[in-house]
Protein backbone atom coordinates (compact mmCIF):
# COMPACT_ATOMS: atom_id res chain seq x y z
CA UNK A 1 0.00 0.00 0.00
CA UNK A 2 2.77 2.38 0.94
CA UNK A 3 4.59 1.50 -2.27
CA UNK A 4 1.41 2.09 -4.22
CA UNK A 5 1.08 5.50 -2.66
CA UNK A 6 4.60 6.29 -3.67
CA UNK A 7 3.94 5.17 -7.20
CA UNK A 8 0.67 6.89 -7.89
CA UNK A 9 0.61 10.16 -9.76
CA UNK A 10 0.56 12.80 -7.13
CA UNK A 11 -2.36 15.13 -7.03
CA UNK A 12 -0.69 17.50 -4.57
CA UNK A 13 0.10 21.03 -5.59
CA UNK A 14 3.26 22.33 -7.14
CA UNK A 15 5.51 24.11 -4.65
CA UNK A 16 8.43 25.03 -6.86
CA UNK A 17 8.19 25.52 -10.60
CA UNK A 18 11.40 26.08 -12.56
CA UNK A 19 11.21 27.08 -16.21
CA UNK A 20 14.07 27.49 -18.63
CA UNK A 21 16.69 27.90 -15.91
CA UNK A 22 20.22 28.53 -17.20
CA UNK A 23 23.16 29.26 -14.96
CA UNK A 24 26.67 30.32 -15.91
CA UNK A 25 29.82 30.39 -13.80
CA UNK A 26 31.63 32.94 -15.94
CA UNK A 27 31.66 31.35 -19.37
CA UNK A 28 30.90 27.84 -18.11
CA UNK A 29 27.26 26.89 -18.37
CA UNK A 30 26.38 24.79 -15.32
CA UNK A 31 22.63 24.53 -15.86
CA UNK A 32 21.03 24.15 -19.27
CA UNK A 33 17.36 24.96 -19.74
CA UNK A 34 16.16 23.15 -16.64
CA UNK A 35 12.39 22.73 -16.32
CA UNK A 36 10.79 20.95 -13.40
CA UNK A 37 8.00 21.00 -10.88
CA UNK A 38 8.63 20.09 -7.25
CA UNK A 39 5.46 18.98 -5.53
CA UNK A 40 4.28 20.10 -2.15
CA UNK A 41 4.83 17.87 0.89
CA UNK A 42 6.84 15.31 -0.97
CA UNK A 43 10.47 14.30 -1.01
CA UNK A 44 12.09 14.97 -4.36
CA UNK A 45 15.62 13.78 -4.93
CA UNK A 46 18.08 14.97 -7.53
CA UNK A 47 20.74 12.48 -8.55
CA UNK A 48 23.59 12.56 -11.03
CA UNK A 49 27.39 12.28 -11.26
CA UNK A 50 29.71 14.84 -9.65
CA UNK A 51 29.63 18.15 -11.45
CA UNK A 52 26.28 17.54 -13.15
CA UNK A 53 24.79 20.67 -11.62
CA UNK A 54 22.53 19.09 -9.01
CA UNK A 55 23.83 21.17 -6.08
CA UNK A 56 23.85 24.26 -8.28
CA UNK A 57 20.19 23.66 -9.09
CA UNK A 58 19.38 23.15 -5.42
CA UNK A 59 21.08 26.43 -4.52
CA UNK A 60 18.93 28.25 -7.10
CA UNK A 61 15.87 27.54 -4.98
CA UNK A 62 16.98 29.90 -2.23
CA UNK A 63 19.30 32.04 -4.33
CA UNK A 64 22.44 30.79 -2.58
CA UNK A 65 24.32 31.06 -5.87
CA UNK A 66 24.09 34.86 -5.48
CA UNK A 67 26.92 34.52 -2.96
CA UNK A 68 29.30 33.25 -5.65
CA UNK A 69 31.14 35.78 -7.82
CA UNK A 70 30.55 35.71 -11.56
CA UNK A 71 27.33 33.75 -11.47
CA UNK A 72 24.63 34.68 -13.93
CA UNK A 73 21.21 33.05 -13.95
CA UNK A 74 18.32 33.29 -16.39
CA UNK A 75 14.86 31.75 -16.47
CA UNK A 76 12.09 31.59 -13.93
CA UNK A 77 11.68 29.92 -10.55
CA UNK A 78 8.34 30.36 -8.87
CA UNK A 79 7.80 29.33 -5.26
CA UNK A 80 4.25 29.81 -3.91
CA UNK A 81 3.32 31.97 -6.90
CA UNK A 82 6.25 34.29 -6.24
CA UNK A 83 9.02 34.75 -8.80
CA UNK A 84 12.18 34.32 -6.74
CA UNK A 85 14.55 35.24 -9.56
CA UNK A 86 13.25 38.78 -9.19
CA UNK A 87 16.21 40.93 -8.11
CA UNK A 88 14.01 42.85 -5.69
CA UNK A 89 12.82 40.01 -3.51
CA UNK A 90 13.81 39.92 0.15
CA UNK A 91 16.48 37.22 0.38
CA UNK A 92 16.26 36.96 4.16
CA UNK A 93 12.56 36.19 3.90
CA UNK A 94 13.17 33.76 1.06
CA UNK A 95 15.81 31.84 2.98
CA UNK A 96 13.60 31.74 6.06
CA UNK A 97 10.94 30.09 3.94
CA UNK A 98 13.39 27.93 1.99
CA UNK A 99 15.98 26.55 4.40
CA UNK A 100 19.07 24.54 3.63
CA UNK A 101 21.03 21.69 5.22
CA UNK A 102 24.56 21.00 4.09
CA UNK A 103 26.87 18.04 3.63
CA UNK A 104 28.79 18.49 6.84
CA UNK A 105 26.78 19.46 9.90
CA UNK A 106 27.61 23.10 10.60
CA UNK A 107 26.31 24.01 14.06
CA UNK A 108 27.34 27.42 15.39
CA UNK A 109 30.09 27.17 18.03
CA UNK A 110 27.49 27.95 20.71
CA UNK A 111 25.44 25.90 23.12
CA UNK A 112 22.71 23.58 21.82
CA UNK A 113 20.08 26.03 23.09
CA UNK A 114 21.73 29.05 21.45
CA UNK A 115 21.94 27.21 18.13
CA UNK A 116 18.18 26.77 18.05
CA UNK A 117 17.29 30.15 19.60
CA UNK A 118 19.56 32.04 17.19
CA UNK A 119 17.06 32.06 14.29
CA UNK A 120 14.02 33.24 16.28
CA UNK A 121 16.18 35.91 17.97
CA UNK A 122 17.35 37.23 14.60
CA UNK A 123 13.73 37.35 13.53
CA UNK A 124 12.82 39.37 16.63
CA UNK A 125 11.77 36.86 19.28
CA UNK A 126 12.98 37.97 22.74
CA UNK A 127 10.61 36.23 25.18
CA UNK A 128 12.76 33.70 27.06
CA UNK A 129 9.89 31.33 27.87
CA UNK A 130 8.76 31.38 24.28
CA UNK A 131 12.33 30.67 23.13
CA UNK A 132 12.52 27.67 25.48
CA UNK A 133 9.24 26.32 24.19
CA UNK A 134 10.33 26.76 20.60
CA UNK A 135 13.63 25.03 21.31
CA UNK A 136 11.95 22.04 22.90
CA UNK A 137 9.40 21.79 20.13
CA UNK A 138 11.95 21.83 17.33
CA UNK A 139 14.34 19.45 19.12
CA UNK A 140 11.43 17.06 19.63
CA UNK A 141 10.46 17.18 15.99
CA UNK A 142 13.93 15.94 15.00
CA UNK A 143 13.97 13.32 17.76
CA UNK A 144 16.82 14.98 19.63
CA UNK A 145 15.04 16.29 22.74
CA UNK A 146 15.39 13.20 24.92
CA UNK A 147 19.07 12.91 24.04
CA UNK A 148 20.01 16.53 24.85
CA UNK A 149 17.40 17.94 27.23
CA UNK A 150 19.80 17.77 30.20
CA UNK A 151 22.68 19.40 28.38
CA UNK A 152 21.15 22.29 26.47
CA UNK A 153 23.95 24.57 27.71
CA UNK A 154 26.69 22.26 26.42
CA UNK A 155 28.46 23.14 23.21
CA UNK A 156 26.73 21.84 20.10
CA UNK A 157 30.14 20.78 18.84
CA UNK A 158 30.27 18.03 21.50
CA UNK A 159 27.39 16.18 19.85
CA UNK A 160 27.97 13.26 17.49
CA UNK A 161 27.86 14.11 13.79
CA UNK A 162 24.43 12.52 13.41
CA UNK A 163 23.12 14.56 16.33
CA UNK A 164 24.74 17.71 14.94
CA UNK A 165 22.99 17.18 11.61
CA UNK A 166 19.64 16.73 13.35
CA UNK A 167 20.39 19.88 15.36
CA UNK A 168 20.97 21.76 12.10
CA UNK A 169 17.61 20.53 10.83
CA UNK A 170 15.97 21.58 14.13
CA UNK A 171 17.61 25.01 13.71
CA UNK A 172 15.84 25.32 10.36
CA UNK A 173 12.47 24.08 11.58
CA UNK A 174 12.28 26.59 14.41
CA UNK A 175 11.88 29.48 11.95
CA UNK A 176 8.95 27.67 10.27
CA UNK A 177 10.19 27.15 6.75
CA UNK A 178 8.06 25.58 4.01
CA UNK A 179 10.79 24.05 1.90
CA UNK A 180 13.85 22.14 3.10
CA UNK A 181 16.79 21.91 0.71
CA UNK A 182 19.30 19.22 1.59
CA UNK A 183 22.65 18.96 -0.09
CA UNK A 184 24.05 15.48 0.62
CA UNK A 185 22.83 15.64 4.23
CA UNK A 186 24.10 12.15 5.09
CA UNK A 187 27.40 11.95 3.28
CA UNK A 188 29.40 12.68 6.46
CA UNK A 189 27.34 10.30 8.58
CA UNK A 190 27.62 6.61 9.46
CA UNK A 191 24.85 4.19 8.38
CA UNK A 192 22.99 4.34 11.70
CA UNK A 193 22.95 8.15 11.75
CA UNK A 194 21.99 8.09 8.07
CA UNK A 195 19.03 5.90 8.85
CA UNK A 196 18.05 8.33 11.61
CA UNK A 197 18.05 11.26 9.17
CA UNK A 198 16.12 9.28 6.57
CA UNK A 199 13.45 8.36 9.10
CA UNK A 200 13.32 12.00 10.15
CA UNK A 201 12.84 13.19 6.57
CA UNK A 202 10.06 10.69 6.16
CA UNK A 203 8.25 12.09 9.20
CA UNK A 204 8.88 15.71 8.15
CA UNK A 205 7.40 15.37 4.69
CA UNK A 206 3.84 15.64 5.97
CA UNK A 207 4.58 19.28 6.85
CA UNK A 208 7.40 20.27 4.51
CA UNK A 209 8.42 20.10 0.90
CA UNK A 210 11.84 18.46 0.82
CA UNK A 211 14.37 18.53 -2.00
CA UNK A 212 17.46 16.40 -1.49
CA UNK A 213 20.61 16.11 -3.56
CA UNK A 214 22.33 12.81 -3.04
CA UNK A 215 25.12 10.71 -4.46
CA UNK A 216 23.61 7.71 -2.79
CA UNK A 217 21.13 6.24 -5.24
CA UNK A 218 19.83 3.72 -2.76
CA UNK A 219 19.03 6.63 -0.48
CA UNK A 220 17.11 8.41 -3.23
CA UNK A 221 15.29 5.15 -3.94
CA UNK A 222 14.47 4.62 -0.26
CA UNK A 223 13.18 8.01 0.69
CA UNK A 224 11.99 10.06 -2.26
CA UNK A 225 8.65 10.18 -4.03
CA UNK A 226 10.02 11.75 -7.18
CA UNK A 227 13.49 11.70 -8.65
CA UNK A 228 15.30 13.77 -11.23
CA UNK A 229 18.46 12.64 -13.00
CA UNK A 230 20.92 15.31 -14.12
CA UNK A 231 23.88 15.04 -16.46
CA UNK A 232 26.21 17.82 -17.63
CA UNK A 233 23.84 20.56 -16.49
CA UNK A 234 20.74 19.06 -18.06
CA UNK A 235 17.78 17.49 -16.33
CA UNK A 236 17.65 14.26 -18.32
CA UNK A 237 14.69 12.58 -16.73
CA UNK A 238 12.22 13.41 -13.99
CA UNK A 239 9.44 11.25 -12.64
CA UNK A 240 8.20 8.94 -9.93
CA UNK A 241 11.05 7.32 -8.01
CA UNK A 242 9.61 3.86 -8.57
CA UNK A 243 9.56 4.43 -12.33
CA UNK A 244 13.07 5.92 -12.46
CA UNK A 245 14.59 3.02 -10.54
CA UNK A 246 12.73 0.16 -12.20
CA UNK A 247 11.98 1.27 -15.75
CA UNK A 248 13.73 4.54 -16.62
CA UNK A 249 12.90 5.91 -20.07
CA UNK A 250 16.28 7.35 -21.00
CA UNK A 251 19.31 5.13 -21.65
CA UNK A 252 21.55 7.68 -19.92
CA UNK A 253 19.49 7.39 -16.73
CA UNK A 254 19.60 3.62 -16.97
CA UNK A 255 23.37 3.59 -17.51
CA UNK A 256 23.95 5.88 -14.55
CA UNK A 257 21.75 4.16 -12.01
CA UNK A 258 23.05 0.73 -12.95
CA UNK A 259 26.60 1.97 -12.47
CA UNK A 260 27.65 1.72 -16.11
CA UNK A 261 29.19 5.18 -15.85
CA UNK A 262 29.58 8.01 -13.39
CA UNK B 1 31.95 0.04 -19.20
CA UNK B 2 32.29 -3.61 -18.17
CA UNK B 3 31.44 -4.07 -14.50
CA UNK B 4 32.38 -6.94 -12.23
CA UNK B 5 28.64 -7.23 -11.73
CA UNK B 6 28.25 -8.04 -15.44
CA UNK B 7 30.30 -11.20 -14.94
CA UNK B 8 27.91 -12.30 -12.20
CA UNK B 9 24.92 -11.53 -14.40
CA UNK B 10 26.51 -13.56 -17.18
CA UNK B 11 26.92 -16.45 -14.80
CA UNK B 12 23.20 -16.27 -14.03
CA UNK B 13 22.40 -16.21 -17.72
CA UNK B 14 24.65 -19.19 -18.41
CA UNK B 15 23.08 -21.24 -15.63
CA UNK B 16 19.59 -20.46 -16.91
CA UNK B 17 20.55 -21.44 -20.45
CA UNK B 18 22.10 -24.65 -19.18
CA UNK B 19 18.95 -25.45 -17.27
CA UNK B 20 16.88 -24.57 -20.35
CA UNK B 21 18.94 -26.93 -22.51
CA UNK B 22 18.40 -29.76 -20.01
CA UNK B 23 14.68 -29.14 -19.80
CA UNK B 24 14.49 -29.07 -23.60
CA UNK B 25 16.16 -32.49 -23.70
CA UNK B 26 13.75 -33.81 -21.08
CA UNK B 27 10.76 -32.71 -23.14
CA UNK B 28 12.09 -34.28 -26.36
CA UNK B 29 13.11 -37.51 -24.62
CA UNK B 30 9.78 -37.91 -22.84
CA UNK B 31 7.92 -37.67 -26.13
CA UNK B 32 10.44 -39.91 -27.88
CA UNK B 33 9.86 -42.52 -25.19
CA UNK B 34 6.14 -42.43 -26.02
CA UNK B 35 6.35 -42.18 -29.80
CA UNK B 36 9.09 -44.79 -30.24
CA UNK B 37 7.98 -46.92 -27.26
CA UNK B 38 11.40 -46.86 -25.60
CA UNK B 39 11.04 -47.50 -21.86
CA UNK B 40 14.78 -46.90 -21.31
CA UNK B 41 14.41 -43.21 -22.09
CA UNK B 42 12.12 -42.75 -19.09
CA UNK B 43 15.08 -43.37 -16.78
CA UNK B 44 17.17 -40.85 -18.70
CA UNK B 45 14.48 -38.18 -18.17
CA UNK B 46 14.50 -38.95 -14.43
CA UNK B 47 18.27 -38.54 -14.23
CA UNK B 48 18.10 -35.19 -15.95
CA UNK B 49 15.39 -34.06 -13.56
CA UNK B 50 17.80 -34.42 -10.64
CA UNK B 51 20.23 -32.09 -12.35
CA UNK B 52 17.49 -29.61 -13.20
CA UNK B 53 16.38 -29.56 -9.56
CA UNK B 54 19.93 -28.89 -8.42
CA UNK B 55 20.15 -25.98 -10.87
CA UNK B 56 16.75 -24.70 -9.72
CA UNK B 57 18.08 -24.25 -6.20
CA UNK B 58 21.45 -22.95 -7.33
CA UNK B 59 19.92 -20.28 -9.59
CA UNK B 60 17.52 -19.13 -6.88
CA UNK B 61 20.44 -18.77 -4.49
CA UNK B 62 22.42 -16.84 -7.08
CA UNK B 63 19.51 -14.44 -7.69
CA UNK B 64 18.98 -13.84 -3.98
CA UNK B 65 22.68 -13.23 -3.51
CA UNK B 66 22.76 -10.69 -6.33
CA UNK B 67 19.66 -8.91 -4.99
CA UNK B 68 21.11 -8.72 -1.50
CA UNK B 69 24.67 -7.81 -2.30
CA UNK B 70 24.33 -5.71 -5.44
CA UNK B 71 21.00 -4.01 -4.82
CA UNK B 72 20.42 -3.90 -8.56
CA UNK B 73 18.33 -1.23 -10.27
CA UNK B 74 16.54 -0.72 -13.55
CA UNK B 75 17.55 -3.19 -16.28
CA UNK B 76 19.70 -5.22 -13.85
CA UNK B 77 16.79 -5.48 -11.42
CA UNK B 78 14.45 -6.56 -14.20
CA UNK B 79 17.00 -9.10 -15.43
CA UNK B 80 17.34 -10.75 -12.03
CA UNK B 81 13.63 -10.81 -11.24
CA UNK B 82 12.98 -12.23 -14.72
CA UNK B 83 15.71 -14.78 -13.94
CA UNK B 84 13.86 -15.87 -10.80
CA UNK B 85 10.63 -16.34 -12.71
CA UNK B 86 12.23 -18.08 -15.68
CA UNK B 87 13.95 -20.39 -13.21
CA UNK B 88 10.66 -21.56 -11.73
CA UNK B 89 9.06 -21.82 -15.18
CA UNK B 90 11.88 -24.07 -16.36
CA UNK B 91 11.65 -26.23 -13.29
CA UNK B 92 7.90 -26.68 -13.84
CA UNK B 93 8.55 -27.58 -17.48
CA UNK B 94 10.97 -30.27 -16.32
CA UNK B 95 8.33 -31.61 -13.91
CA UNK B 96 5.81 -31.75 -16.74
CA UNK B 97 8.25 -33.76 -18.86
CA UNK B 98 8.46 -36.19 -15.93
CA UNK B 99 4.66 -36.26 -15.76
CA UNK B 100 4.64 -37.21 -19.43
CA UNK B 101 6.90 -40.17 -18.70
CA UNK B 102 4.65 -41.17 -15.77
CA UNK B 103 1.71 -41.32 -18.17
CA UNK B 104 3.83 -43.06 -20.80
CA UNK B 105 5.00 -45.95 -18.63
CA UNK B 106 1.57 -47.72 -18.36
CA UNK B 107 0.93 -46.94 -22.05
CA UNK B 108 4.02 -48.87 -23.07
CA UNK B 109 2.77 -51.95 -21.25
CA UNK B 110 -0.20 -52.18 -23.60
CA UNK B 111 -0.52 -52.22 -27.41
CA UNK B 112 -0.73 -48.78 -29.00
CA UNK B 113 -4.22 -47.33 -29.20
CA UNK B 114 -3.57 -45.77 -32.59
CA UNK B 115 -0.65 -44.33 -34.52
CA UNK B 116 0.11 -40.99 -32.84
CA UNK B 117 0.06 -37.93 -35.10
CA UNK B 118 -1.27 -34.91 -33.25
CA UNK B 119 0.60 -35.54 -29.99
CA UNK B 120 4.04 -35.64 -31.66
CA UNK B 121 3.05 -32.51 -33.60
CA UNK B 122 1.98 -30.79 -30.44
CA UNK B 123 5.11 -31.86 -28.61
CA UNK B 124 7.26 -30.54 -31.41
CA UNK B 125 5.52 -27.18 -31.15
CA UNK B 126 5.78 -27.04 -27.37
CA UNK B 127 9.45 -28.06 -27.39
CA UNK B 128 10.14 -25.48 -30.07
CA UNK B 129 8.39 -22.76 -28.08
CA UNK B 130 10.48 -23.69 -25.05
CA UNK B 131 13.66 -23.48 -27.09
CA UNK B 132 12.72 -20.21 -28.77
CA UNK B 133 11.71 -18.63 -25.45
CA UNK B 134 15.25 -19.21 -24.22
CA UNK B 135 16.63 -17.87 -27.48
CA UNK B 136 14.58 -14.70 -27.04
CA UNK B 137 16.03 -14.44 -23.52
CA UNK B 138 19.60 -14.93 -24.74
CA UNK B 139 19.23 -12.42 -27.59
CA UNK B 140 16.92 -10.00 -25.71
CA UNK B 141 14.68 -10.43 -28.75
CA UNK B 142 11.17 -9.12 -28.04
CA UNK B 143 9.99 -9.83 -31.58
CA UNK B 144 10.78 -13.50 -31.14
CA UNK B 145 9.14 -13.42 -27.71
CA UNK B 146 5.94 -12.02 -29.22
CA UNK B 147 6.01 -14.68 -31.96
CA UNK B 148 6.05 -17.36 -29.24
CA UNK B 149 2.98 -15.87 -27.60
CA UNK B 150 1.17 -16.08 -30.94
CA UNK B 151 1.88 -19.81 -31.24
CA UNK B 152 0.06 -20.62 -28.04
CA UNK B 153 -3.39 -20.58 -29.65
CA UNK B 154 -2.33 -23.29 -32.07
CA UNK B 155 -1.15 -25.51 -29.22
CA UNK B 156 -4.43 -24.96 -27.38
CA UNK B 157 -6.32 -25.83 -30.55
CA UNK B 158 -4.39 -29.10 -30.91
CA UNK B 159 -5.10 -29.99 -27.30
CA UNK B 160 -8.84 -29.56 -27.86
CA UNK B 161 -8.68 -31.58 -31.03
CA UNK B 162 -6.82 -34.41 -29.26
CA UNK B 163 -9.41 -34.37 -26.51
CA UNK B 164 -12.30 -34.68 -28.98
CA UNK B 165 -10.57 -37.48 -30.83
CA UNK B 166 -9.93 -39.61 -27.74
CA UNK B 167 -13.39 -38.89 -26.40
CA UNK B 168 -14.78 -40.60 -29.50
CA UNK B 169 -12.52 -43.59 -28.89
CA UNK B 170 -13.65 -43.89 -25.29
CA UNK B 171 -17.31 -43.62 -26.23
CA UNK B 172 -17.00 -46.30 -28.84
CA UNK B 173 -14.92 -48.79 -26.86
CA UNK B 174 -14.55 -48.71 -23.10
CA UNK B 175 -11.38 -50.84 -23.24
CA UNK B 176 -9.59 -47.76 -24.63
CA UNK B 177 -10.48 -45.51 -21.68
CA UNK B 178 -7.31 -46.02 -19.67
CA UNK B 179 -4.97 -45.44 -22.60
CA UNK B 180 -7.04 -42.58 -24.01
CA UNK B 181 -7.04 -40.83 -20.63
CA UNK B 182 -3.26 -41.10 -20.32
CA UNK B 183 -2.89 -39.64 -23.81
CA UNK B 184 -5.27 -36.78 -22.97
CA UNK B 185 -3.21 -36.14 -19.86
CA UNK B 186 -0.04 -36.05 -21.95
CA UNK B 187 -1.58 -33.47 -24.27
CA UNK B 188 -2.51 -31.44 -21.21
CA UNK B 189 1.11 -31.57 -19.97
CA UNK B 190 2.34 -30.42 -23.37
CA UNK B 191 -0.11 -27.54 -23.33
CA UNK B 192 1.20 -26.53 -19.90
CA UNK B 193 4.78 -26.66 -21.18
CA UNK B 194 3.79 -24.24 -23.96
CA UNK B 195 2.16 -21.98 -21.35
CA UNK B 196 5.40 -21.85 -19.37
CA UNK B 197 7.28 -20.98 -22.58
CA UNK B 198 4.82 -18.08 -22.97
CA UNK B 199 5.51 -16.96 -19.39
CA UNK B 200 9.21 -16.87 -20.23
CA UNK B 201 8.48 -14.85 -23.37
CA UNK B 202 6.47 -12.36 -21.29
CA UNK B 203 9.35 -12.11 -18.81
CA UNK B 204 11.74 -11.37 -21.67
CA UNK B 205 9.49 -8.54 -22.89
CA UNK B 206 9.34 -7.10 -19.36
CA UNK B 207 13.07 -7.48 -18.92
CA UNK B 208 13.91 -5.70 -22.19
CA UNK B 209 11.17 -3.07 -22.43
CA UNK B 210 10.07 -2.69 -18.82
CA UNK B 211 6.53 -3.36 -20.00
CA UNK B 212 4.30 -5.86 -18.25
CA UNK B 213 2.12 -7.41 -20.95
CA UNK B 214 0.61 -10.15 -18.79
CA UNK B 215 -3.16 -10.18 -18.34
CA UNK B 216 -3.92 -7.75 -21.17
CA UNK B 217 -7.62 -7.58 -20.32
CA UNK B 218 -6.93 -6.31 -16.81
CA UNK B 219 -7.81 -2.66 -16.26
CA UNK B 220 -4.79 -0.80 -14.88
Amino acid sequence: MIMEEREKESSSGVKIKAEGVNLYYGRFQALKDVNLEIKERMITSIIGPSGCGKSTLLRCFNRMNDLIDGVRTTGSIVINDQEIMDKKIDLIKLRKKVGMVFQRPNPFPFSIFENIAYGPKVHGQTDKNRLSEMTEESLRSVGLWDEVKDKLRNSALDLSLGQQQRLCIARLLVVKPEVLLMDEPCSALDPIATEGIEELLHSLKKDYTIVIVTHNMQQAARISDETGFMLLGELIEFGSTVKIFTTPSDTRTENYITGRFG
Amino acid sequence: MERHFDEELRELEEQLLRMGALVGEMISLSIKALAQRETGLITVVREKEDEVNRLHIKIDELCLRLLALRQPLAVDLRFITAGLRINSDLERMGDLAVNITDATRPLLEEPPLKPLIDIPRMSEMAANMAKESLNSFLKRDTKLAKAILNQDNEVDYLKDQIFREFLTYMMQDSSTIKRALELILISRHLERIADHACNIAEDVIFMVMGKDIRHPKLQR
